[in-house]
């Protein structure tokens, strides 16, 4: 098939509705305000439901309406919208409605700014809501990845009935790539839902439902999540790695930084200076084994985490290596791009 | 022996948990009667609210969803967008609907979305044990206003069913009472009347129905039909607040 030239959000927009999504409700926030206005036009052409909320609370909770009434439904915003959203993503963790939210991250806390950051990673992975809970997260560092993961995130939230999110950042959001759009998915061949309240038509009926009041009911509960996390972990962990059999020094970063950071390892090597890569694509579940396996190799002697940001997803990048091998940190923040050079020159510090 | 009167069978056989006197059970027991009436039992969808209506899931039987505090009418509107053909009805108290949910009321109303509104006016927050609501009356004891609802300190009581009524949209909004069985009956024909509407593609309904609370009014059964009638219903008048209806017929 040929490739096309697609905006991020456009590429995002397009994977959800060639994969089912039949729903759409958001808020508008800048660096993702193009995701609403083409679902607002698209959706429309093939049947599907568009509202433009009054709040990010307001969207999310449109999405458990008609996520657990069984239709493919998907929210987007950024960083403050989806810290908006995060009392609605608890309760449809809970009441474990499949669904996808894109998050186009900008650069926080606060309103922070517009330009992109990653500072949002605790949030997407460690439960930005209340209670135990955890999302899948998909992290693209392509406008090619952006589309393929938010088709590929519709499968895997049904699968599983856990909410799925897309952690891009506005370097996603805002740039134009060539894009190889997969092919419209016939309705049909989705598994109709057993669990959805669609009407009871002479069936039992159904309740969606994150209330349980009798403490046993809810730790049984929490006990089912947690095996279907496990299941993911094993099931459905995603990452790329580049180089690291003879490497030195091991560079891992996710999203958009991760392609800089590939880069820097090909200048790095040119230069004589053994480097590999690790790029997790799924945030969570983390590709803990394939930290732990490079950690083990007698060639590597360090490990750096590239981040815009303050150094996130470093904790879990420490927590897999588990002080096998130093782990250092070089990040960017405030909505500043750290540039190839400066991870080269990080890179070299690291090593000496 | 000739069979008179039977429980609807749009109500389960699960043992309400309402406090002797509450006459939440009178509104379920209305709403299940006019969707099991009008036949639409097998395409209705309830959502339940936050607050003492917390469980209407296990007393509907039909499917039913449980909204987070005061969302239940953007839940509705995500429900009813994709399912047009089903009967998409809200259950919500007045912390939830007038307080924390006060934005996605206005909004589903100013939509106009096609779905109808049971609201459970009882001028007390009742499950989290009589807090000061919007719609506490003047005057009127909580127990973050001990010494009566005063203007200085709280502000007014909110009249949903007038300030709805100010929008386009809303196709019909009524306020009723459940304080005698001459009010109760008036109840079950506006409710009735906001299922119809929807099934008429008609859109935006909202009942709004006075009960009481005696546990939280410390009050018997009694005194709380009476408060009803002899204080509440001067803050909240008892009336049709707009029927588009009566357009259509002109």
């Amino acid at each position: 098939m040929s490739k096309i030239l697609l905006h991020g959000t456009e590429a995002i927009c397009e994977g959800a509705l060639r994969n089912g999504c039949r729903a759409f409700f958001g808020y508008p926030i800048t660096p993702q305000n193009e995701v609403p206005e083409y679902m607002s036009v698209e959706l429309p052409k093939i049947g599907g439901a568009f509202v433009q909320a009054e709040s990010e609370v307001s969207a999310i909770n449109m999405v458990y309406g008609s996520a657990g009434a069984g239709i493919r439904s998907m929210t987007s915003s950024s960083s403050p919208g989806i810290s908006l959203k995060q009392e609605g993503i608890s309760y449809i963790a809970g009441a474990e409605i499949p669904c996808v939210i894109v998050n186009v991250v900008r650069a926080g806390p606060g309103l922070g700014g517009i330009q992109p950051s990653q500072g949002d990673y605790f949030q997407a992975v460690k439960g930005g809501g209340h209670g135990d809970y955890k999302l899948i997260v998909y992290a693209p560092s392509s406008v090619q990845e952006a589309c393929d993961y938010t088709y590929k995130a519709f499968d895997v939230s049904d699968k599983y009935r856990v909410p799925v999110m897309i952690l891009a950042d506005g370097m996603i959001g805002q740039m134009m790539e060539a894009v190889e759009l997969p092919p419209m998915r016939d309705l049909k061949t989705i598994a109709k839902k057993e669990w959805a309240t669609d009407g009871r038509s002479g069936k039992d009926r159904r309740i969606i439902n994150s209330l349980r009041i009798n403490p046993d009911d809810l730790e049984n509960h929490l006990n089912k999540m947690y095996k279907k996390y496990a299941e993911i972990e094993k099931q459905e962990t995603l990452f790329e790695e580049y180089l690291t059999e003879d490497a030195e020094i091991v560079i891992t970063a996710y999203g958009t930084v991760g392609r800089i950071c590939k880069s820097v390892v090909d200048t790095l090597r040119e230069e004589g200076i053994k480097a590999g890569f690790i790029r997790p694509i799924t945030v969570y579940p983390f590709p803990t084994e394939v930290f732990q396996r490079v950690a083990s190799y007698s060639c590597v002697k360090k490990f750096l985490t590239v981040e815009l940001s303050m150094g996130q997803m470093i904790e879990d990048v420490r927590l897999a290596v588990n002080g096998k091998k130093p782990v250092l940190f070089y990040g960017r923040s405030g909505g500043n791009i750290t540039s190839e050079e400066e991870i080269a020159v990080a890179a070299k510090e690291a090593l000496k | 022996m000739k069979k008179v009167f039977e429980k609807t069978k749009m109500l389960t056989d699960n043992v309400m948990h309402y406090c002797p006197g509450c006459t939440h059970g009178i509104v379920h027991r209305l709403i299940a009667e006019s969707i099991e009436e009008l036949g639409v039992g097998d395409i209705s969808i309830g959502i339940a609210p936050v607050g003492c209506a917390v469980f209407a899931y296990n007393y509907f039987n039909c499917d039913m969803q449980e909204a987070s505090h005061g969302r239940a009418p953007a839940v509705a509107t995500g429900i009813k967008r994709c399912l047009k053909d089903k009967i998409v009805f809200v259950y919500q108290g007045d912390g939830d609907l007038a307080s924390i949910g006060l934005a996605e009321t206005v909004h589903a109303a100013a939509r106009g979305e096609n779905i109808t509104i049971i609201f459970i006016n009882n001028s007390i927050y009742g499950m989290t044990g009589g807090q000061m609501a919007p719609t506490t009356l003047l005057g009127q004891k909580a127990t973050t206003c001990q010494s009566g609802r005063t203007v200085e300190a709280n502000g007014y009581p909110i009249r949903m069913c007038e300030m709805l009524a100010t929008l386009d949209a809303p196709y019909y909004i009524e306020r009723v009472s459940t304080h005698d069985v001459k009010h109760v009956l008036q109840a079950k024909r506006a409710i009735k009347k906001a299922f119809e509407n929807q099934i008429n593609n008609k859109g935006y309904s909202i009942i709004e129905v006075l009960v009481t609370c005696p546990t939280n009014w410390k009050m018997t059964p009694e005194q709380a039909l009476k408060q009803i009638e002899n204080e509440t219903i001067k803050t909240f008048p008892l009336g049709v607040f707009k029927d588009r209806s009566k357009e259509e017929t002109l």
